[in-house]
Order: structure tokens, then C-alpha cells, then sequence
């Protein structure tokens, strides 16, 4: 029965395309900043190296981009296609910023295509350098701008609703709701920290193949400072969206942390399984809940007997707050050992094992987001706009939607199949060695 | 002018950009694949790559644009068109990720130059027309339905309808057309005389048919919709001037002179002939239950798009001005000296 339901299937198609979506979205909003760091070392340090790796960076970039183009059409458009009810409705009110990030949109596109085709057509490097600002403020901006939106979903704003309609519209109040700021700044954290980790993964991989060259390394110290410093500040701000949830969501993190009681001094709970309401095989670490929530050990937490059976989130979300968090705290870890152990010249960073879980991280990082968006966003089951819209008032009446699920499935594999195969001929065709090589010889970068 | 007007003004001068752009990328595909059918590739493939591929993100983001700017400024069209719409929007963007997916792997990334490659991109640019032009017959009624007070796509009145095929036909015929007199004008600028003669060649073939379909759809309004083809005829002037212009492109392609002028007659005349047909269609978004009045979002949310618009437009004007200086004004660009590609 649940397979002919409109309302299940476009759930299910909405996962597909944003799970999807958001891996390159991602990455488009944290690779302009990261080759913007090894243009500008380059510039500062006269080193041909970091100017090497921006411009292999960029060129990588390009693809995931232009696929990260095609699939956010896809979703854009999906969100009118599924949820005609839920866009007619929410248009009223938060229509602004995705309007606005249209003109992001288009920032970004056309300084992109001007930084990519006009490498060395500048006399002064720097002038070349400021063409990329524009792309990374657009693809930042452009996720400022739909991360609001997700915000507005979540805590809902600026509208009185009468006779089911929309009155006293204020689309700035709208826009600002109070899940932004934790929310906005902990997707730009997380998408520099997760472009970090997958730069390091890739120069970590050479290693392993056996190259030597210099070049990986400063790459792989580069990029490991970085994804230092966005880690310590993705947990950082991730403790604040807890401390978020606890105050304007409480049923999302009662139910991530199976906490069925409202109590004080609570503690949090760390894997295991439930069996009825009791939990088993848990870690639970006294006390961390209450921290979590409002930074006191003491304070009381709402539980879920406060809410409503039939407003009450599913509780596996639990797994998903678990991954993300354990991949969090593991990577800052990490990468913390990684700098000390670099800058302190310790040898076991150079053995395989070591090389391998660098390479690990930026798989990792990407599991993270995706166990964080689907902990924000079925965390806010029944809702589709908490407090005035079910999912299931907010799906359209097509018949067709499981051939569209079908459909799209098919292109998403299509693309992610050809993105992998795409990046790693290119990369594969054109080491660095060689590139390096043919310079030195004056003759430019590319073979053809 | 009242805020309703505004708010369509602004989207239908976006859909005529996006009309011209992305007739002009989709056409281009076309031409390049059927070059390399009869066997004369690589006249066209440079053109292709050098022009289009640093633009078609942006080409796209006119289409984005568009689908935004409707649901903000009018929140019903969500209900009527997102329900009805979801097999052939879909469609359509598997066929627009067929062209991204070409300019990623093919053109930027590792130079597949696959046959079967080059074809489905052509293919595609011919069927993304004929997926989304549709929405026009749509428009004019007869074949969204309400069942319940919930809206569905009649698909058999919808595919036996002579006037959405027309608009079909139209809209392959006008893709083809504008993007020759373009790619003419873009080639000679280039130098390159041979592809120069070819797009020449088909700017001419492609006018007679362009036209012909034009006036074959409103023939075909006259039964359809008579109160859009009243509507028309009272505009019969702005049809007029549209076709003078036709013909200032025809004859400037056929004496083989100003292929720039040529191109800008043509902008023209399709800017005529789109906002005589948008205005004939005023006030409906949807006959005949769909008008912009009743459909509009609220005073302040229409206020702040406005707004939004104006400033964006301050962002976008230099950026686009410093792109096509670039990449279209450029005569070392152009011709082809240089490649700084990264
Ligand atoms: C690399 C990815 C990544 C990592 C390592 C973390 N997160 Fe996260 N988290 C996200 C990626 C993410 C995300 C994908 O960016 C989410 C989903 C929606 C959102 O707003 O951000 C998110 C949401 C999210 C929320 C829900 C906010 C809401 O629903 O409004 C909380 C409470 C946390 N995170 C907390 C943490 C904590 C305490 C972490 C400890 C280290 C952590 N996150 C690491
Ligand atoms: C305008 C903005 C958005 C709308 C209208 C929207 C709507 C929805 C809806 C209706 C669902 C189905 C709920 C469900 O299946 O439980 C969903 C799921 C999901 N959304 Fe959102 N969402 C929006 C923003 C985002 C953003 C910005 C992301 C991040 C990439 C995101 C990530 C997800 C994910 C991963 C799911 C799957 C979870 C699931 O199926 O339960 N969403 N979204
Ligand atoms: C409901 C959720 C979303 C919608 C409707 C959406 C919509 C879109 C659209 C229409 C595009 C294509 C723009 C173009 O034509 O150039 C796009 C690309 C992009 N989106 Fe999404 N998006 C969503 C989620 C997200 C999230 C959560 C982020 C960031 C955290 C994001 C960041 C980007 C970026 C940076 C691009 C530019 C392409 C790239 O660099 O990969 N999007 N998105």
C-alpha cells in the first residue's frame, strides 16, 4: 500500500535527489576556499608547487560542479514537482532567499567560467587570483541562502495563518528564524572541513601509489592544517545546534538521544539498541546530555512524554546523530595527531596504515554530512513545516512518481559512476610529475 | 503598472533570454552532431567548446531563474503546473543533465569524444525543446483538468492536440534558426570561413520553416482558444513589425553582410513576437483558472522580490557584461589564439 502513496514515494525521490545533490553541493562550497588558500601561499611564497595544486584542484572542480549544477536543477525543480501543496504554501513567506540565491547562482557560474578560462591571460597573477573571490562568496552565499530556507522549515516564522491562509507576511523575519545561525554556520564548517579532508585523502592516495614527489606533501600538510581548524569548529558549532534543538526543537533531540523522560542531570547515550523504551548495550556518558543541551550538568532536559504519539520524530534518527558525531570527534582527533606528529617530525605518519586513514577521512567526512542532513531532516517527521504542515498534506496527487524514482535513480548513477571515472583519467593521464616536467620545459600544462 | 505586471514582466523577459541562450547552446549541439554524422566534424567542435562551454552554467541559471522567479511571485502556479507537470519537467532535466554531463565529462574533463556521446548530446538538444515547449500549449487550456479540486494532465487530448504539435514544430524550427544565424555570425567573427559557409547554409534553410510554423500556431489558436487569438489580431501590429524584422535578418544573411546585425534583427524579432504573444495571453497563467491577479504572493513578499531584483540586477549587468567582453568580444578569444584553460 505504501508503495502507491504519492506522499512515500516522493519522499523517497526527495532523498534520492538531495543525498545526492548535497555531496557536490558540498564540495562546490568548500573547494573554491580551499584552492583560494593554495593560490594565495602560492602567491605569498613564490612557490610554483601550491599554484600547481590550485589550478589541478580547479580543474577538478569543474566537474563536480557542473554535475552539482544538473542535480540542483533536478532538486530545485522536484521541490515544486512533489510538493506543489507545501511550495504554494511556503512561497508566500520564504520565497526571498531562493530568489536571492538564484543571483548567487549566477556569481557564481560566470566568475567560474571566467577564472577557469583565463588562467595565465593575466600578467599579474594576483589579478587572476581576485576572480576567484567571486566564486567562492556566490557558492557560499548560495548555500547561506537555501540553508534558510531549511531553517525556516525547521522553525517557522513571520507569518500568522487565518483560514489557511498566509497573512502579515514578513519575509525578513522569515529569513532569520532562530535555527539560522547555528544552522548556517555549521553547513559552511562541515563543507570546508569535508573538502579539507577529501583534498588530503587524494594527496594521501598518491603517497600510497608510490609517489614521492614533494609536491603531496605539501599538499597533504596544507590540506590537514585546514581540516584541523574546520573540525575543531564543525564540533564546536555542533554543540551549539544542540544546545539549538534543546531550546526550539526539543522532540528532535529527545529522540536522537532516546530520552523518554524530561529529567535533570541527564545523561547521553552513545550507540546500543532499544528494546521497548529500555536501551541496551549503550555507552552513556552521565551528565554529557544536560551539557549538550544547556551547558550545565544539572539542567533539566524535555523528554518525549511531553509531546504528542503522532508528533513524536522515528527514533533511529539516533544512528544518524551517532555517525555524524563519532565521525566528527574521530576526524578532529585525527587530524589534530596529524599536525602534531608533522610538525614535531614523528615517522609514524609515513607508515601505510597512517597514509591509509588519511585517505579514510574524506569518505568519512561525506557519511557525515549525509547522516547529518537525514538526522535534520526526518528528525523533523511528521512535518514538512513544524507546526502548521504534514508531509502528507504537502505531496502531490501524480500517479507517476515511482518511474520518476526509477528514472533519476538511473542518471544519479550514471553521473556519480562518470564523475569518479572522469576525475581519476584525468588525474591518471596527468600526474603531477608530469605536469611539473613539461613546465619546467616551458611548455605548459595540458598534453593536448 | 501594478506589482502583478511587474513580477510577469521580469519572468518573461528572463524566459525570452533563457529562449535565446539556450536555443542557441541546444541548436549548436545539433549542428555539431550532425556535422560529425556527414562525416564534417571538427569544423564546428572548436566554435563549440570555445564559446559555449565557459557560458552554459550560465545559461542554465536563466532556466533556474525562471522556475524560482514564478514560484516566488506567483505561489499557485506550484499547485496547478507541480502536479501536472511532473513527467515532462522530468524529462526534461534528465535531457538538461545528458548537456551538463557532456560539458563535465566530455568537453572539461577527460576528453571522452565518444560517437554515441556526441549524438545523445545533439539528440538531446533537439527533444529538450520538444519537452518543454509543451507547457505553452498547456497554458492555453483544454488539457489541465480538475478532478476533485485536484489538477491532472489530460495526456491524450494533450498528444492528439494539432496545436501542441505546432508548438512543438515551432519550437525545433526557431532553435535551429537562431542558433545558425548566431553561430554564423560567431564563426565569421572567428575567421573560420568554412564554418562560416555552413552556418550560412543553414540559417537559410531554417528561416522559411521558422516562419511558417509561427503563423501555423495562430491559425491553429483560432480554434483552440478564440479568446487568445481575438486577443491576438488585436495586436496584429507588434506580428507585423516581428516579421519585418524576420526578413532584415533573412536578406542580411542571404547578401552574406553584417552577420551582427543580422543577429541583433533577429533578437529582435523574437522579442517582439514573445511579448505580443505574452500580452495576448494577459492576464492567464493558466486558462481558465489561473490569472496572475489571483494567483500573486502577498504585498510585502512581492515588495522584497522586487527589491531582491533590482539589486541583483546591479550584481548581474557588469558580471555578464565582463563575461561576454570575454568570451564573445574577444578577438584573440574568439579566433582562437589563446587557450587558458586550467
Ligand atoms: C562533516 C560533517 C559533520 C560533522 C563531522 C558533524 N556534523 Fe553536525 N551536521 C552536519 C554535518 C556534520 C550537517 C550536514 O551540516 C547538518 C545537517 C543539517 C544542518 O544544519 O547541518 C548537521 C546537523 C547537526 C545538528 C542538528 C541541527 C538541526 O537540526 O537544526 C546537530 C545538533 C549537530 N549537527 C551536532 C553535531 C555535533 C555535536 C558534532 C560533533 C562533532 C557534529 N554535529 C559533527
Ligand atoms: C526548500 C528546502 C527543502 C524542502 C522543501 C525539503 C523538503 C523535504 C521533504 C518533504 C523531505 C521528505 C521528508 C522525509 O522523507 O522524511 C525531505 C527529506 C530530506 N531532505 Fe529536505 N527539504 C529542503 C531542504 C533540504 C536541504 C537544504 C537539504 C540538504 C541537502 C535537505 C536534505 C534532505 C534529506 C537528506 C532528506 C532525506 C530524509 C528523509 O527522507 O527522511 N533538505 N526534504
Ligand atoms: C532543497 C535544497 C536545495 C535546492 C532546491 C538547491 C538548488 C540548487 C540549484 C537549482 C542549483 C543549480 C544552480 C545552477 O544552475 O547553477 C544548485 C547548485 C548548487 N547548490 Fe544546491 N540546492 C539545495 C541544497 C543545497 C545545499 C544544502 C547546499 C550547500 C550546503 C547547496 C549548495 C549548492 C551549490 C554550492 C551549488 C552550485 C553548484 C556547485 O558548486 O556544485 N545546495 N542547487
Amino acid at each position: 500500500m505504501e508503495f502507491q502513496d504519492p506522499a512515500f514515494l516522493s519522499r523517497i525521490l526527495t532523498l534520492l535527489t538531495l543525498s545526492f545533490h548535497i555531496l557536490y553541493a558540498t564540495i562546490g562550497v568548500g573547494v573554491p576556499l580551499m584552492i583560494m588558500i593554495a593560490q594565495w601561499v602560492g602567491i605569498k611564497k613564490k612557490d610554483e608547487h601550491y599554484i600547481l595544486m590550485a589550478r589541478r584542484w580547479a580543474r577538478g572542480f569543474v566537474i563536480t560542479v557542473a554535475v552539482g549544477v544538473v542535480t540542483g536543477t533536478a532538486i530545485g525543480l522536484q521541490l515544486s514537482l512533489l510538493w506543489p501543496n507545501f511550495m504554494q504554501l511556503a512561497g508566500n513567506v520564504i520565497a526571498l532567499p531562493l530568489f536571492m540565491e538564484v543571483f548567487a547562482f549566477f556569481f557564481e557560474a560566470i566568475f567560474l567560467g571566467i577564472y577557469l578560462y583565463t588562467w595565465d591571460r593575466f600578467e599579474d597573477q594576483r589579478k587572476h587570483f581576485l576572480l576567484l573571490i567571486p566564486v567562492a562568496l556566490g557558492a557560499a552565499a548560495s548555500s547561506v541562502f537555501i540553508t534558510i530556507v531549511n531553517a525556516f522549515m525547521n522553525q517557522p516564522q513571520g507569518f500568522e495563518i487565518l483560514n489557511g491562509e498566509m497573512v502579515n507576511v514578513s519575509p525578513l523575519l522569515a529569513m532569520f528564524s532562530p535555527a539560522v545561525p547555528t544552522k548556517v554556520a555549521h553547513v559552511m564548517a562541515t563543507a570546508f572541513m569535508t573538502s579539507a579532508f577529501l583534498l588530503a585523502s587524494i594527496a594521501a592516495f598518491r603517497m600510497l601509489r608510490g609517489s614521492t614527489h614533494i609536491y603531496h606533501k605539501k599538499a597533504l600538510f596544507l590540506t590537514m592544517k585546514l581540516a584541523l581548524v574546520f573540525s575543531v569548529a564543525t564540533a564546536l558549532i555542533g554543540d551549539f545546534s544542540g544546545k539549538y534543538l534543546a531550546e526550539y526543537q526539543p522532540e528532535k533531540l529527545a529522540a536522537a538521544e532516546w530520552h523518554f523522560e524530561t529529567e535533570e542531570d541527564a545523561g547521553l547515550v552513545m550507540f546500543g539498541v532499544l528494546d521497548g523504551e529500555e536501551v541496551k548495550y549503550a555507552i552513556k556518558i552521565p551528565y554529557a546530555l544536560s551539557i549538550l543541551a544547556h551547558s550545565n550538568p544539572f539542567a533539566e532536559v524535555t523528554g518525549l512524554n511531553e509531546f504528542p504519539e503522532d508528533e513524536i520524530p522515528p527514533l533511529w534518527i539516533h544512528y544518524l546523530f551517532d555517525t555524524m558525531v563519532t565521525i566528527g570527534m574521530w576526524l578532529a582527533f585525527f587530524s589534530f595527531v596529524y599536525v602534531v606528529a608533522a610538525w614535531r617530525n614523528w615517522s609514524f605518519i609515513r607508515t601505510k596504515w597512517f597514509r591509509w586513514l588519511t585517505v579514510a577521512g574524506g569518505p568519512l567526512a561525506l557519511v557525515a554530512i549525509e547522516a547529518g542532513w537525514w538526522f535534520t531532516e526526518v528528525g523533523r517527521q511528521p512535518w514538512i513545516l513544524r507546526g502548521h504542515m504534514k508531509i502528507d498534506e504537502a505531496a502531490t496527487t501524480s500517479g507517476h512518481v515511482d518511474l520518476m524514482i526509477v528514472l533519476f535513480a538511473g542518471l544519479y548513477l550514471i553521473l556519480g559512476i562518470g564523475t569518479v571515472v572522469v576525475l581519476s583519467r584525468m588525474y591518471r593521464r596527468n600526474p603531477v610529475e608530469k605536469e611539473l616536467a613539461a613546465r619546467e620545459n616551458g611548455k605548459g600544462g595540458e598534453e593536448e | 503598472m501594478t506589482l502583478e505586471i511587474i513580477g510577469i514582466s521580469v519572468l518573461w523577459l528572463f524566459l525570452f533570454l533563457y529562449v535565446i541562450v539556450a536555443s542557441i547552446d541546444f541548436g549548436a549541439g545539433f549542428f555539431n552532431a550532425y556535422s560529425s554524422f556527414v562525416g564534417k566534424q571538427h569544423i564546428l567542435t572548436g566554435v563549440i567548446q570555445r564559446y559555449l562551454s565557459p557560458v552554459w552554467e550560465v545559461t542554465n541559471v536563466f532556466f533556474v531563474f525562471f522556475f524560482v522567479g514564478i514560484i516566488g511571485f506567483f505561489p499557485q502556479t506550484a499547485f496547478y503546473y507541480g502536479t501536472t507537470l511532473l513527467v515532462p519537467a522530468s524529462l526534461a532535466l534528465i535531457l538538461l543533465a545528458i548537456r551538463g554531463s557532456y560539458y563535465a565529462f566530455a568537453t572539461y574533463g577527460a576528453k571522452i569524444n565518444h560517437r554515441g556521446y556526441i549524438y545523445m548530446y545533439g539528440l538531446s538538444g533537439l527533444l529538450l525543446p520538444a519537452a518543454l515547449s509543451p507547457v505553452l500549449a498547456m497554458s492555453e487550456g483544454g488539457f489541465i483538468q480538475l478532478d476533485n479540486g485536484q489538477p491532472y494532465l489530460d495526456y491524450w487530448a494533450l498528444f492528439t492536440s494539432p496545436l501542441m504539435w505546432s508548438i512543438v514544430v515551432l519550437s525545433l524550427t526557431a532553435v535551429l534558426y537562431i542558433s545558425s544565424v548566431f553561430l554564423t555570425w560567431y564563426s565569421s567573427k572567428a575567421g573560420d570561413a568554412k564554418a562560416t559557409d555552413l552556418m550560412r547554409k543553414y540559417a537559410l534553410v531554417w528561416a522559411a520553416p521558422a516562419i511558417v510554423t509561427a503563423t501555423g500556431i495562430i491559425y491553429e489558436l483560432r480554434g483552440h482558444n478564440p479568446e487568445h487569438y481575438a486577443r491576438i489580431l488585436d495586436l496584429w501590429w507588434a506580428f507585423a513589425l516581428s516579421f519585418l524584422l524576420f526578413a532584415g535578418t533573412v536578406y542580411l544573411i542571404w547578401k552574406k553582410r553584417h552577420y551582427g546585425w543580422a543577429f541583433i534583427l533577429l533578437m529582435g524579432q523574437f522579442f517582439t513576437a514573445f511579448f505580443a504573444y505574452g500580452a495576448s495571453h494577459y492576464p492567464y497563467l493558466l486558462y481558465p483558472y489561473l490569472t496572475i491577479y489571483d494567483s500573486f504572493t502577498n504585498e510585502a513578499m512581492a515588495i522584497a522580490l522586487i527589491i531582491a531584483f533590482i539589486a541583483g540586477l546591479f550584481l548581474l549587468l557588469p558580471s555578464l557584461y565582463l563575461l561576454f567582453r570575454l568570451f564573445l568580444f574577444d578577438k584573440d578569444y574568439v579566433e582562437g589564439k589563446s587557450d587558458y584553460h586550467a
